[in-house]
This record gives structure tokens, C-alpha cells and sequence, in this order.
């Protein structure tokens, strides 16, 4: 393998030339500047994202708090789902796929390079257009940021103010940077692995990342049409969402959630991938179930865009209609359950080692066991009359969504750190990190789960008394979740200024795969001659 | 649907399904179902392993609000099922994932294994049996109650002892009793003091109402739903009930309360930012005491009808104005009739305010406004405005949730404090007058 | 060694220029962002789908039209309709059902009023839509003539009658033994969009 790395090398060295300052970032066309730019754009609004969570909790922490204001609070729980879910996980998972796809696969870069610049740099006007109404607020223009929830329901979002405006405008540049980056990522796939490398060989999480790719390209849209037709219900008089010209205000619901449903897995697949690679270099043992790992896939993909409506059971639906996506839902659980003995498989009699990846790798499995498995009774079409809306659903999806996928970018975050930088993180600030989101993630979220039970409300921003404990111990929770971040911010500082110990080509002695036969960090141009893989 | 040859639709066709299912799958439930006392939940509290301190009489923090109605029981049921399967699959997979980071370390010697999937019947067996297990919960351990439940729960087609019609609006419901010609708007009776606080000391704090909805107990009770403005959701823990209310269309529900008692809720879904200060409060009443209640109500609503006409004093208009205005104005233009910039005008004349041109044109065409700053408009003007509102805005018509002495009051009150000195009294035949004119 | 899930080795080889992939690359980019504009597309094309879907299946209470009642009438039951309605924010109008409920037999032609006045001080168009609860009901619930059919026009102070005529198919379930027509007054909206024709 050395001998691989040290023709790369050394061939690159003839031209290697990057581009410098600002105008290198602005006008790059190499997958890895994007994916970089991607991910630090995704750590930024991570961190943008946990600080509306904290002013959420630092409301809720008793009640009759006074912290935000209710049009301040709905305009927090607004955001912050927003940029979790737009700003934060997707450009992550999208960086991520643009830095280790073509290594991966053995491609000089992504297929498409122009296409991958203008993908990325739609990104930063969006975020600005989506926080930029609440600038105007402060000149007394308007009344502030989208306040309706990130689901955007009609008619509430019909009658709020320019803040929704805005937030459609930022999902539709949102929609369409993603739009382009899963065209690049599916043609890239397609077109630019290395001789020997067939679909069936392909790594992964570029398989999990190319089921996403096809599911944005086949859901998003719904929302953009959606956004359009609620701008022109907004602005132009028509009804799409209004009874009294013929509209119906559920249909949102509809729009929304067919689009809103499959994101889930559009968050998810990508760290899906990504974990069976990290799962199988720290058990030093090959990946457990390739195939079945690839089926599921495609069917929680194909899946996802049929179950959208349990969403929306208690908003009036036929008994055909709750029976209908109750069980189609619940089917989700098979590939589901599918992935999760792969990944047990892919551990069992290994030689395991605990370095903070494989931490955040067994942690996801356990965080998002549960997310699944509270999934089910959440499927539940007459349970769900209880569950909806509570905090046991806000518990639920945070399981799901930061136990799965979060805990996801985590533990590929620390897996690429020291391959993209060249230099090792600190091990011990890695395991504080691990341990505290896990004890403050669980703080956070098991009171939420009783609350909801008990029968909490959510998107309140008062609560009646007896709540108070839950929200307490929540907040408590929230609040050492949120300072654990910190040192990931700590361990990005420390590779990347390079004073720690150099990382070697395959980082990781259990790490397998076409990027670690490169040296670390990988030279600006890799793969310009297609290496074979037979 | 076709009527003339009255072909079979969707729903028909599963409820028809469900008449075969009770006949052939119920006995095999049956068992289950007679075990509900079991209270499956406190086995899945002891497999969740999640210790809390508990009292003896407290409630068991895995289930739901004690249920008082067949819906609710249902719902406790499948949910008690649902938590003590997830435990126990959860348990397994965690023990195995927890018997593998134990034994196969690196660190104690253990060298990895190269099997990328399974080859012998046997681990074929370990593959596959879990996938069907999970199958079999999910379609007939969880899927035959769920069944039922929801069957159960879609039952407003028969005929029930009361209609009850809850209008749903920012941010208080309306009750109506069609068929005992009732009606009343009940909103949250928190004092606005409490909130502010900073410590509320009330039991029942954002979890009451001036004027619950009392409900007869042991009959069952359709409660139709409807909404003004935007999506609200009525929802009542003790009876595993919530239903959306969505403007333009009609929604139903069902509860046959089993005892008499207090029950509370909120609404259930966000409605703009008055969304936490829109409880449910429900009094279910024995049904002599509950006929009692509506002799009563229907008596004091003709007493009030015509105490309404009776003219107030100045002081008792002001008195009755301020509760009124706290109630019903304040969470919008807040308790120092201030509003909120950008979106809810202040009501004192005088006072700067600036926002989107949409609104303030609105204003300007009502003479409320104007070069930037509120004006008080004359009496008869801003009675037309609380009794109708002010279409495109949040400010709803109060003429159909309040009666003529509230909006009186309401109308003095405004117009002798935050600064304005009017020395107006509106008296309510000013209101009811002006009820069949101006808009 | 093999390439085995993920376990690659690697060797030199020569390859293709990557210029000669750039047309087929730029091939599949287009076919695939024409999939997404039929997406959009899509998008778009669920709003007719979902009106077909409420008819279909009684969702929000759509009900159905029929010339007349056709069919023969099911004297061996009854059902019972219940009335309500509501007027939305704008119209300072008054409506209420004239009887509460009518019982009839499925297939038996019927017709309800309803009274409104308008007690604004200009004339109010209004336009009324109408639900039926519960859904499976909704399917088996036929209309005639209605007033929701049309804008309505009130002057200020006048009150007028306004009927519903309708049937109950046999075909509806024998559970179904109650029923519940709602009608909503909007404002109305006509601005000579094509899509203010009401769904009902």
C-alpha cells in the first residue's frame, strides 16, 4: 500500500499548486475545498442551532420564566429546527460526502466541479435570508423570524409575518443547493469510479448517500412547490390552503410531510453508511451483511415517501387512512432492524478498541435503538393521539435525529479529523466529549419522555406546574450537552493547527477503504490517474 | 363514490374487514385484553431500569394520566403493551452489544473473526428469527389492539346523549350546546399576575378556565369541532383524546366519561404565541347534578341577558373592564396596553408604532392611525372594530365570544386608561345598537 | 488481496482522459434535474390528486352532487342528520339551521334551511362550504341543490331562507345512524381565480 501512497505523492508533486487566499475558497472547484467548506458552514450553524436550543431551555427551566418573550420563543423553536435540520446535518453530510466519495470510489474529484461551487456558495445567503427579518426587527421593520415551528403550518403561516417570506425564499435556495449537490453526488457514483470498483463493491456510504441523493431529488421539490403556493396564498390571493376559496389547510400538512417524512432518512442514511465503516475499522473485521445493507436502503428509502401521513393522525384522517399508514409504518422497522443486527454482526468477535469514533459509533446505536423502538409506538394511530404534539414526541425525534445522526457526524468527525487535517485531536478532550453529550443528551431528552406522558404540552412557552421537575432536569441537561460541544470546536482547533502528533495514511489500524491508502492529508489532487481495484 | 350503483369505497371495505376481524381475531386477544390490570407499564418502568423516586400513591411515571374513558383505556393499554415490548427488545439488543464491548476487546487479546455474513443454517437462523419477531410485534402483538383502538376511537356515527360544538380561536374556545341552547367562551383564568411573577404558586396554574365545559358523566358526548382562524387541537389526557380543529371543516370526537371529576388539557397545537395560555378544562358531572347545571345556566343565561341591558356605573364599568381586558386583550396588546412592536398596535393615543405597511394601511383606513402614531378613534368606531375585528390581523370579533356588558366595560376601560382621558362610559345598550350596525 | 466490502488494495493502471467523460456526465446531470422539475411537477399535481382523494374517501367531508335521487329508498331504517354552521371572521352575518336535525330514510330526498342576516351596514357576499362528519358518511351524502353551489349576497338587515336539498344513499353503512352537515360562511373570495370553485 505505502507504495501507492508514495506514487501519489510524488506524482502530485508536479502540480499541486492550490490557489490562496480568500479567492482559493471562493472559486474552488476541488471536492475537498467544498467538503470542507461544507462542514465547517454545518459546525458553524450546529453551534448557531444548539444556542437557539439553549435559550429554549433557559426558558423553560421553571415556569413563568421570562427569558424570551412568546414571539421570541416561537421564533427560537422555529429556528432552531430549521438550522438543524437545513443549516446544520445537511451541509454536514453533504461535505462529508463531497471529501470522501471520490476518494472513496477512486475519482480525481466530484463530476460536476462548477456545479459543486455554486451548490455550496447558495448555502450562505440562505442561512443570511432565513435570520435576515430578524435584523429588520431591530430597524422596526416587520415582526421578527419565522415563528410558525419549523413545519410551517398553514394557516398560521398564512397569517404571520415577513419572517415566513423569507424562510420560503431560504428553503428554496436550500432545496436547490441540495438539489445540485445530489445531482453531482449521483452522477459522480455513476460515472467516476475507478476501474473494478461495481456497484456492488461500491463503499457503503456512498451507496447510503446515493439512496439520499435520489430521495431529495424526489421529495424536495414537494416542498418547494409547496413554499411557492403558500407565497401566492400569502400575496396573490389564491387558496391552496384556505377553505373558503377551495383549499383545505391539511393539504400543507400533506405537502410538508411528504417531503418531511423521507428528510428523516435523508438525515439518517448518510451516517448510516458511514457507521458501518467506522463500526467494521474498530472491530478489525470486514462490514457484517453488505447486501442486506444495501436492500435496506433501498427499502427504507422507497418506504419513506409512503408513510408520510402518520404525521398527521390526529389532524381528522378516514380509518382507512389511519390504518393504512400505522402499518405502512410500522414496516419501516424491518430494514430498520435489518441495519441493527448488521451492525451488531459487524462487531461480534471483533477485536474492539475504544478510540472516540467507535465511542460515538456504539453510542448511536444505542441512542437511536431507542429512537426507533419510541418510532413504533409513535406509529400508533390512537397512542399517537397521546403522544403527538407532546414532549414525548419532541424526545422521540431528538433520539432519532441527534442519537442517529448527530451522533453519526460525530463519530466521522473525529474518524476523518486526522485524515483531512493530517494531525491527530486530543484523545482525552474526544472521551469528555462522548461522555458528556451522552449524560447530557440523556438528561435532556428521558424527562421529556415522562413529561410527555404525563401530558406536556410542546411549543409552550409556559407550562403548568407540575411539568416543572421534567423541564428542570431537561434544561440542567441541555445546558452540559451544549458546553460538551465546545470540545468538539477544541479537538477541530487542535488538528487543524497541527502541533499534535501526525496522523499516518491509514489513521486507524483497522481502517480499510481507497482514502486511507493516501496520505494524511491527501494532496490537493488525488486519483488524476485512476488507480485499479481488483 | 357513486351513488346509483352504489359501489363499496375504501372505508366501507375496512370497516367490513373489521367486522371479520372481530369475529375471527378477537377471541385470540381476548386474553390480553381481560389482563389489563396487569398494568404492563410498571413491568417496562422495572426493564427500563430507570429508577425514579416514586411515592406509594404516586402516579407511575410510564403511563399515561389515569384514563376515564374507553378511548383512554384502549390507548393506556396499547401504549403499556407498546413500552414493555420496546423494553425487552431493547434489553436484548443492548445485552448483546454490551456482551460484545465486554468480551471481543482488543485490549484482553481477542482476535477479530473474518465473516462478513452469515453461512450456516444456524447463524441464518440468528439473522432472520429477530427480523420475523419484530414482524410479529409489529403486525400482531401491536398491530390487533391498535386495530380496535382505532376502530373504536372513530365511533361518532352512532347517536349519543349530548352534542356539544367547541369553536376553537386565538386563543380560547367556545362552547356551544345546540340542543340546550347553551353557550358560553371559556378562557384562561390564570391571573396575569401569576404569570409575571416569575413563581407561580397556583395548583392549577395555566390548567384553568372562567368557565369550564361541564359534561354529563357515564354518557356518551360527540363533541363537534371547528376553528375560526388557524389549526388548534383539543386535547384531554384522562380521555386519549385529540382532535385537530381546522378552519373551514368540520372535525368530530367522542369521549363517555367514566366518573365525575375535574379534567384538564391544553391545546394541542402551536396557534401563534398566545398557544400556551389556551387550556381545556373539563367538569364531568353525575348526570342529576349535571341537568341541575343546565336548568341553572340556561336560567342565569336569560338573567344575564337581562342584567346585560341594565346601564353601570362609571366605577363598575372600569372594575368589570379591567378582568375583561386582562383576559381578552392582554395577551395581545399586553397588560400596559403597550402591544408588541412590529405586530400588535398600542392602544393609548399618542403612542409611536411602526410595522408592515399592510397592517398600518389597515389601521389608517380604520382612522386608528396615523403619521406614525395610534389615534383614538370615536366610540362608535372602535366598538365596530372589537365587535367585528380586523380582518387579515389577529384582532378577532369579540362581538361573538363577548356579550354587550363585557365589551362595554372593555370599551370604557381602554378609553380611561394607558393615558387615554376620554372620560367615555359606554353603556351596553351603546353595544347592542351598535352590534347591527357599522362594520 | 480481493476487494472484499470495502477492503480495496489498489494498483496503477492507465485510464481514459477525464475530458471524455465530461459530455456524459453533463448527460445524466440534465436527466436527472429533469426528474426533479417532474418533481416539482409533482408537487404541484397534488393538489388536484387530493381533492380526488377527499372525494374518493370522504376527507374533510366532501360530499358528492347527484342530479336526483335515483335510487330506491331504504324504508327498513333510518338516519338521523344533524345541522350546525358558523360564520368565519369578516362576514358580520348571523346563521344558524333552522331545525336541528331531520331523521330520513337513506334514499329519501330531503331538504334543510338555514336562516342568515346580515347585520353589517353594506351589503356581504358570502359563500358557504360545506362538510360532513363522519368521513365514511361523507362518501354516501348526495346534494341536489345547495346554496353552497353558489356566492350569496346579503344586504344590510336583510335575513333570508336558504335550503339544502339532499339525499342519503342506501348504500351507506348500517352503523352509520347519525350524522353532521356543517357549513362554514366565508367572506367571499371570487377574484376570478379559477380555483374558487368550491370543493363541495
Amino acid at each position: 500500500m505505502s507504495s501507492v501512497s508514495a506514487y501519489v505523492n510524488e506524482h502530485e508533486h508536479e502540480h499541486d499548486h492550490k490557489p490562496r487566499g480568500l479567492a482559493r475558497w471562493l472559486f474552488t472547484t476541488n471536492h475537498k475545498d467544498i467538503g470542507i467548506l461544507y462542514m465547517l458552514f454545518g459546525v458553524t450553524f450546529f453551534l448557531v442551532g444548539g444556542l437557539f436550543a439553549e435559550l429554549i431551555r433557559a426558558q423553560l427551566i421553571h415556569p413563568a420564566n421570562h427569558v424570551l418573550t412568546p414571539e421570541l420563543y416561537n421564533q427560537a423553536i422555529t429556528l432552531h429546527g430549521l438550522v438543524m435540520v437545513f443549516a446544520a446535518l445537511m451541509p454536514v453530510t453533504a461535505g462529508f460526502a463531497n471529501y470522501v466519495i471520490p476518494l472513496m470510489i477512486g475519482a480525481p474529484d466530484m463530476a460536476l466541479p462548477r456545479l459543486n461551487n455554486w451548490g455550496f456558495w447558495l448555502l450562505p445567503p440562505a442561512a443570511v435570508v432565513l435570520v435576515f427579518p430578524g435584523i429588520l426587527q431591530l430597524f422596526g421593520v416587520g415582526n421578527g423570524p419565522i415563528d410558525t415551528g419549523w413545519t410551517i403550518y398553514a394557516p398560521l403561516s398564512v397569517r404571520s409575518g415577513l419572517g415566513v417570506d423569507f424562510a420560503i425564499f431560504a428553503i428554496v435556495l436550500l432545496g436547490a443547493s441540495s438539489l445540485m449537490a445530489s445531482i453531482n453526488i449521483i452522477v459522480t457514483i455513476f460515472n467516476m469510479r475507478a476501474p473494478g470498483v461495481t456497484m456492488m463493491k461500491l463503499p457503503l456510504f456512498a451507496w447510503s448517500w446515493l439512496i439520499t441523493a435520489f430521495l431529495l431529488i424526489a421529495v424536495f421539490p414537494a416542498l418547494i412547490a409547496g413554499g411557492l403556493m403558500l407565497l401566492t396564498d400569502r400575496h396573490f390571493g389564491t387558496h391552496f390552503f384556505s377553505a373558503a376559496g377551495g383549499g383545505d389547510p391539511v393539504l400543507w400538512e400533506h405537502l410538508f410531510w411528504f417531503f418531511g417524512h423521507p428528510e428523516v432518512y435523508i438525515l439518517l442514511l448518510p451516517t448510516a453508511g458511514l457507521l458501518s465503516h467506522i463500526l467494521s475499522a474498530f472491530a478489525r473485521k470486514p462490514i457484517f451483511g453488505y447486501r442486506a445493507q444495501v436492500y435496506a436502503y433501498w427499502t427504507i428509502g422507497v418506504l419513506s415517501v409512503i408513510v408520510w401521513a402518520h404525521h398527521m393522525f390526529t389532524s381528522g384522517m378516514p380509518i382507512a387512512g389511519q390504518l393504512y399508514f400505522m402499518y405502512s409504518t410500522m414496516a419501516i422497522s424491518i430494514p430498520v432492524t435489518v441495519l441493527f443486527i448488521c451492525w451488531l454482526g459487524t462487531i461480534w468477535r471483533g477485536a474492539l478498541s475504544f478510540e472516540t469514533p467507535m465511542l460515538f459509533a456504539l453510542g448511536y446505536i444505542g441512542l437511536f435503538g431507542i429512537g426507533g423502538l419510541t418510532g413504533l409506538t409513535l406509529a400508533d394511530a390512537v397512542a399517537d393521539q397521546q403522544y403527538h404534539n407532546s414532549y414525548y414526541l419532541v424526545a422521540h425525534f431528538h433520539y432519532t435525529l441527534f442519537g442517529g445522526p448527530i451522533m453519526g457526524v460525530m463519530a466521522a468527525a473525529y474518524f476523518y479529523l486526522p485524515k483531512i487535517t493530517g494531525h491527530m485531536y486530543s484523545e482525552r478532550a474526544g472521551r469528555w466529549h462522548f461522555w458528556l453529550c451522552i449524560i447530557g443528551f440523556n438528561l435532556t431528552f428521558i424527562p421529556q419522555f415522562l413529561a410527555g406522558i404525563a401530558g406536556a404540552e410542546r411549543r409552550v412557552v409556559d407550562y403548568p406546574i407540575q411539568f416543572a421537575g421534567f423541564h428542570m432536569a431537561s434544561s440542567i441537561g441541555a445546558f452540559i450537552l451544549g458546553a460538551a460541544q465546545l470540545l468538539l470546536v477544541y479537538n477541530i482547533v487542535v488538528a487543524w493547527r497541527g502541533r499534535t502528533e501526525p496522523a499516518s495514511a491509514r489513521v486507524w489500524e483497522g481502517a480499510q477503504g481507497l482514502e486511507f491508502t493516501l496520505p494524511s492529508p491527501p494532496p490537493y489532487h488525488t486519483f488524476a490517474e485512476r488507480p485499479a481495484v481488483v | 363514490m357513486n351513488s346509483e350503483t352504489g359501489t363499496e369505497t375504501c372505508a366501507d371495505r375496512v370497516e367490513r374487514f373489521g367486522y371479520l376481524a372481530r369475529r375471527l381475531v378477537r377471541p385470540l386477544h381476548r386474553s390480553l385484553l381481560n389482563r389489563r390490570r396487569l398494568t404492563l407499564g410498571s413491568a417496562a418502568a422495572a426493564a427500563a431500569a430507570i429508577s425514579l423516586p416514586t411515592l406509594a400513591e404516586a402516579r407511575n411515571p410510564f403511563e399515561f394520566p389515569t384514563p376515564v374513558t374507553p378511548v383512554a383505556h384502549d390507548t393506556l393499554y396499547v401504549h403499556d403493551l407498546f413500552l414493555a415490548v420496546m423494553a425487552v427488545v431493547f434489553g436484548i439488543g443492548m445485552c448483546v452489544l454490551l456482551y460484545s464491548v465486554i468480551q471481543h476487546r482488543k485490549s484482553r487479546g481477542y482476535s477479530p473473526a473474518a465473516f462478513s455474513g452469515p453461512k450456516t443454517l444456524g447463524q441464518w437462523m440468528v439473522v432472520v428469527v429477530p427480523v420475523l419477531a419484530l414482524a410479529f410485534i409489529d403486525y400482531v402483538v401491536m398491530g390487533i389492539p391498535s386495530y380496535y383502538a382505532v376502530v373504536a376511537m372513530a365511533n361518532t356515527r352512532e347517536d349519543a346523549a349530548l352534542v356539544v360544538k367547541a369553536t376553537a380561536s386565538q386563543w380560547k374556545w367556545r362552547y356551544e350546546y345546540p340542543d340546550q341552547e347553551i353557550a358560553f367562551t371559556s378562557s384562561l383564568s390564570t391571573p396575569r399576575a401569576q404569570i409575571e411573577s416569575g413563581s407561580p404558586t397556583d395548583p392549577h396554574y395555566l390548567y384553568e378556565v372562567d368557565n369550564p365545559l361541564v359534561l354529563p358523566a357515564g354518557k356518551k358526548v360527540r363533541i363537534l369541532l371547528v376553528s375560526l382562524d388557524v389549526i388548534h387541537s383539543w386535547w384531554v389526557p384522562a380521555f386519549g383524546v385529540k382532535q385537530d380543529a381546522v378552519p373551514g371543516f368540520l372535525r368530530e370526537t367522542w369521549v363517555k366519561i367514566e366518573k365525575p371529576g375535574i379534567y384538564r388539557g391544553q391545546c394541542g397545537e402551536l396557534c401563534g404565541t398566545g398557544h400556551a395560555f389556551m387550556p381545556i378544562v373539563v367538569v364531568a358531572k353525575a348526570e342529576p347534578a349535571f341537568e341541575r347545571w343546565v336548568a341553572q345556566t340556561q336560567n342565569g343565561e336569560k338573567a344575564v341577558a337581562l342584567a346585560e341591558e341594565q346601564p353601570l356605573s362609571r366605577n363598575d364599568l372600569l372594575a368589570r373592564g379591567k378582568t375583561a381586558y386582562e383576559t381578552n386583550c392582554a395577551p395581545c396588546h399586553q397588560i400596559t396596553g403597550l402591544g408588541l412592536p412590529g405586530a400588535i398596535p398600542p392602544l393609548a393615543a399618542g403612542q409611536a408604532f411602526t410595522a408592515t405597511p399592510e397592517l398600518t394601511d389597515k389601521l389608517a383606513q380604520l382612522g386608528t392611525y396615523r403619521d406614525g402614531k395610534i389615534v383614538l378613534v370615536p366610540v362608535d368606531r372602535q366598538l365596530g372594530i372589537v365587535l367585528h375585528g380586523i380582518s387579515g390581523t389577529p384582532m378577532p370579533a369579540f362581538g361573538l365570544q363577548l356579550g354587550d356588558a363585557d365589551i362595554a366595560a372593555i370599551v370604557t376601560y381602554v378609553r380611561n386608561s394607558f393615558g387615554n382621558h376620554t372620560g367615555d362610559v359606554v353603556q351596553p345598550a351603546a353595544v347592542k345598537s351598535a352590534r347591527v350596525q357599522a362594520n | 488481496m480481493k476487494l472484499d466490502k470495502g477492503f480495496a488494495d489498489t494498483k496503477k493502471t492507465e485510464v481514459p482522459a477525464v475530458a471524455s467523460r465530461a459530455g456524459a456526465n453533463r448527460r445524466l446531470a440534465w436527466l436527472l434535474a429533469l426528474v426533479a422539475a417532474g418533481f416539482l411537477g409533482f408537487g404541484f399535481a397534488l393538489v388536484p390528486l387530493y381533492n380526488t382523494f377527499c372525494h374518493l374517501t370522504g376527507f374533510n367531508g366532501a360530499t358528492g352532487t347527484a342530479a336526483a335521487a335515483l335510487t330506491p329508498v331504504d324504508r327498513t331504517r333510518w338516519v338521523t342528520v344533524e345541522f350546525t354552521g358558523m360564520v368565519m371572521p369578516g362576514l358580520p352575518w348571523k346563521f344558524r339551521p333552522a331545525q336541528r336535525r331531520v331523521r330520513v330514510h337513506p334514499g329519501e330526498t330531503a331538504i334543510a334551511r338555514y336562516y342568515a342576516t346580515n347585520l353589517g351596514d353594506r351589503t356581504f357576499d358570502g359563500r358557504a362550504i360545506m362538510s360532513v362528519s363522519p368521513e365514511v358518511a361523507a362518501t354516501h351524502f348526495e346534494k341536489i341543490e345547495c346554496f353552497c353551489f353558489h356566492q350569496e349576497a346579503l344586504e344590510p338587515g336583510q335575513t333570508r331562507e336558504f335550503s339544502v336539498e339532499f339525499f342519503v344513499t342506501p348504500g351507506l353503512p348500517k352503523y352509520v345512524t347519525t350524522m353532521t352537515l356543517s357549513y362554514a360562511f366565508f367572506p367571499s373570495v371570487e377574484r376570478g381565480d379559477d380555483r374558487s370553485q368550491p370543493r363541495s
